[in-house]
């Protein structure tokens, strides 16, 4: 097990290389420039501008200094926020996302796992059109039309909650993004754990648990439920790193500090220190989460095993 | 020697009448001002801002020029209070008042301007908006390299009680120039202490009425009042919070909910309802800026026909666009300077309005000469960047075009990709919009000069450069005036461009703010805001 975990974080090492190389080159291919905009800079000025930020060395020139200075974990600074780091800008706003995230995550799995297992139990009944026809309604719904009306009738017409704003994370601020956040999740885990409950519900050894005079409860306990959880397990691990890393709609709705903004806007800043910084910090996430998945794998299904 | 303007110190006098009556009213409890701002800072590094108005808004609350604004936009003294400006309109002398400290307590001196005009004009800066203090002398030499730091035309005297500038030729907008974040001081002591990190929230000092006392990126920016400031105790606020509001439909929503005073920019699409549903608390004025058509004059371009581009601009029904299109939110433009210019008077281009059937015609004819017709349709290459408000614009204006047989290809891409786009001359029409940066007709007539990088479409005319020329070098502000005018008229008459519409300054203002007032360049410090009871 410890081989194996040590031998795909080594294999990690390429796999990220190679993310950062493509981006790299790709955000440079990519017409317009940091200091394209609105205005036409003066020749001197522009000049300026980019004998301070290196980009008038040649290309490759840039990638070997970016790697260097990214081995010694230097991120460099922001084009566009130039009080902060890169890192010191996802440091300030990871955290953020990740509470969130987190909260969002654990909610759809509080929500969403019990309302799939319930609709495959009552499967076909009243209950079970229900349970998914809500859910559908969920998936279909994005939430930049849920959390602005979340935001309308909870913030301003019943006035129960804050309409936005981040308060240091006051559990007030917290309750609005949170459920606009995990409303899709909870739809998708939902579907997902009915879909595989109902797979595992009709397979044999179910059936001989059942030949055994297992009572229903510990049929569904003890066997049904944990192979059933398999392929939300591995739906969980990019959708855990997709959510911790922010959502640029709900963080720009809400106004909360996090960092999903930056995937989109340093794109559209051509910020390519910000890009490069977001690139390398989802893409080892990523690989983080898939690895603590497959690990997780093995615990749930006692067939799959890393020991070699 | 000329003594400083009359207009500027009877400005000084009423705003220190105003404030003994906002002095009385001052309340006892702690006061925060709540501002939804739609972006997020660059830097409290003057040399370092990129240019958004929600920079100017912050910054200006912080720091403090030599001239500063009064509520209504106008220039009064600030750090400075009075000044000279020699005869040949070359030379200024501030005298800084005796008072003016920074945040640490520390005086603020002639030389922490001369310090902070260096730094911007320091190639090593990379100052985007270093070109503004071109005026001064030597100050692009020293921006390429080619001089020393200290070269520059700004010298502290009298032990820093006393700046003189010397200028490269006679600017009559410089006074107007110094209320612009680019010429605010900086705090050399501070600088000289921390280095780059004295910008950090623990180590910045400013000037202003305010300072910064936390900055969570992406979300808010409190300052507080600087109790060093000379005239705190006419500052009513405590605090004010800058909140990051990028999604403005949101806003609207924390604004309603309370949790906001004042939004800046709300969208023009919620022009009406807020009208309808907050109208105290909605605002609307004009703006110094011109939203308009780029025509693509290069040779080879259908759009260097002067008769297609007067075609274009007649039938170009600018009404339409701003009360049905734009609902309101955008006045029709038909001159490429905005109204409310200083020493400036509206021109108009010829023939663009009235009778709409006459012009139809006019136009149908103009474009038959150019040697256009149903066999060989004029075909325009149309450029313009993403956003619901330019689509619907370039949408109904190919549509007004039409009826001339004018075939529209629209491709529209992301700010960044248009912009290097129609600056390669690479289009036949294109989006684009200018709001000055400082309030003088000559900032927007040098979108037309030629040779110069925001001539997008390459707009070249010996008599417009000459004209233009001949107003730099004029001191008298009324034959100044005439010669912009005229240069503006000779640009008009070519159709050099198409100007659609006047942009107009959106916010929402809590109704139970005083001291906060619509004005041309949308500029408000928070120094004069205040809660009626």
């Amino acid at each position: 097990m410890l081989t194996y975990t040590l031998k795909r974080l080594l294999m990690a090492i390429p796999t990220l290389l190679i993310v950062i190389t493509i981006s790299f080159f790709l955000m440079r291919v990519a017409p317009g420039g940091p200091f394209d905009g609105e205005r036409q800079l003066p020749p001197e000025i522009e000049a300026n501008l980019k004998a301070a930020y290196h980009l008038d060395e040649p290309l490759p020139q840039q990638y070997l200094r970016y790697m260097g200075n990214l081995l010694q974990g230097d991120f460099g600074p922001s084009f566009k926020y130039k009080d902060f780091s890169v890192t010191e800008l996802i440091a300030q706003g990871f955290p953020v996302s990740l509470e969130i995230g987190g909260l969002a995550i654990l909610l759809a799995l509080l929500i969403g796992l019990p309302l799939g297992i319930i609709a495959a139990l009552r499967r076909n009944s009243g209950v079970d059109y229900t349970v998914m026809g809500t859910a559908l309604a969920g998936i279909a719904v994005p939430n930049f039309v849920i959390a602005p009306i979340l935001a309308l009738v909870f913030g301003v017409l019943l006035a129960w909650l804050p309409a936005g704003g981040w308060n240091g994370g006051a559990l007030p601020n917290l309750v609005l993004p949170v459920i606009a956040l995990s409303i899709q999740q909870i739809a998708y885990i939902a579907r997902m754990m009915r879909a595989s409950m109902i797979e595992v519900l009709g397979s044999h050894y179910i059936r001989t648990a059942r030949a055994k005079g297992l009572s229903e409860r510990q049929v569904i306990w003890r066997h049904a439920i944990r192979p059933a959880l398999l392929p939300v397990t591995s739906y969980l691990g990019p959708a855990i790193a997709g959510i911790i890393t922010g959502s640029v709609v709900i963080e720009q709705i809400f106004g909360i500090p996090g960092i999903g903004r930056y995937f989109v806007q340093a794109a559209l800043n051509r910020d390519y220190t910000l890009v490069m910084g977001t690139v390398v910090f989802y893409g080892a996430l990523i690989v983080l989460m898939n690895l603590l998945v497959d690990l997780l794998y093995s615990a749930l299904d006692p067939q799959i095993r890393y020991d070699d | 020697m000329l003594r400083h303007s009359h207009t500027l110190l009877g400005a000084m006098a009423l705003s220190s009448l105003s404030l003994t009556s906002l002095a009385l009213a001052t309340p006892a409890q702690a006061e925060t001002l709540n501002i939804g701002v739609m972006g997020e800072l660059a830097s409290f590094d003057t040399s370092q801002v990129s240019g958004g108005v929600w920079e100017s808004q912050v910054l200006m609350d912080v720091y403090e020029g030599l001239l500063k604004k009064n509520p209504e936009g106008e220039a009064i003294p600030g750090m400075a209070t009075d000044w000279e400006i020699s005869e040949d309109g070359k030379a200024y002398t501030f005298h800084l008042r005796d008072d003016a400290k920074w945040s640490d307590g520390e005086p603020v001196t002639a030389e922490d301007f001369v310090f902070g005009w260096q730094h911007l004009l320091d190639p090593a800066s990379a100052s985007k908006y270093a070109y503004l203090l071109y005026p001064i002398k030597n100050a692009e030499t020293v921006n390429v390299g080619d001089k020393p730091l200290e070269a520059l035309g700004a010298e502290s005297l009298d032990g820093g009680k006393t700046l003189k500038v010397t200028l490269e030729s006679p600017t009559p907008f410089f006074l107007q120039l110094l209320t612009h974040y680019t010429a605010y001081p900086l705090p050399k002591h501070a600088v000289d202490e921390y280095g780059k990190k004295w910008v950090k929230m623990d180590n910045i000092v400013t000037n202003g009425a305010f300072e910064p006392a936390e900055w969570i990126s992406q979300s808010r920016i409190t300052v507080e009042k600087n109790p060093e400031y000379y005239d705190a105790s006419e500052v009513s606020l405590d605090s004010v919070n800058y909140f990051n509001t990028e999604d403005r439909n949101a806003a609207i929503s924390r604004f309603r909910a309370g949790e906001l005073d004042i939004i800046r920019d709300y969208p023009s699409s919620r022009y009406q309802w807020l009208e309808e549903n907050l109208p105290k608390a909605t605002h609307l004025s004009p703006m110094l800026g011109t939203y308009y058509y780029v025509l693509n004059t290069r040779e080879g371009r259908p759009t260097a026909d002067k008769r297609v581009r007067e075609a274009l601009n007649l039938v170009a029904r600018r009404k339409v666009l701003s009360e049905q299109i734009m609902a309101g939110s955008f006045k029709d433009a038909y001159s490429l300077v905005p109204p409310g210019t200083s020493h400036y008077d509206v021109q108009r281009m010829d023939g663009v309005d009235g009778d709409y059937a006459k012009r139809l015609a006019k136009a149908k004819q103009l474009i038959e000469d150019a040697g256009y017709g149903p066999d060989n349709p004029l075909h325009l290459q149309l450029r313009y960047n993403t956003s619901d408000e330019h689509k619907k614009i370039a949408i109904a204006l190919a549509a007004m075009w039409k009826p001339l047989g004018v075939e529209v290809e629209m491709t529209n891409a992301e700010a960044t990709v248009h912009y290097q786009t129609i600056q390669e001359g690479d289009f036949d029409v294109a989006r684009a919009g200018w709001i000055a940066d400082y309030n003088d007709a000559e900032n927007f007539l040098t979108l037309l000069r030629s040779g110069v990088g925001n001539n997008y479409g390459g707009y070249d005319n010996a008599e417009y450069d000459k004209l233009l020329d001949q107003a730099a070098s004029t001191l008298d502000l009324d034959k100044r005036e005439a010669l912009l005018e005229e240069a503006e008229n000779v640009a008009l008459d070519d159709y050099a461009l198409v100007p659609l519409l006047y942009y107009v300054t959106r916010n929402l203002v809590n109704p139970d703010i005083s001291g906060w007032q619509d004005n041309a360049e949308d500029d408000h410090p928070s120094r004069w805001v205040q809660f009626s009871e």
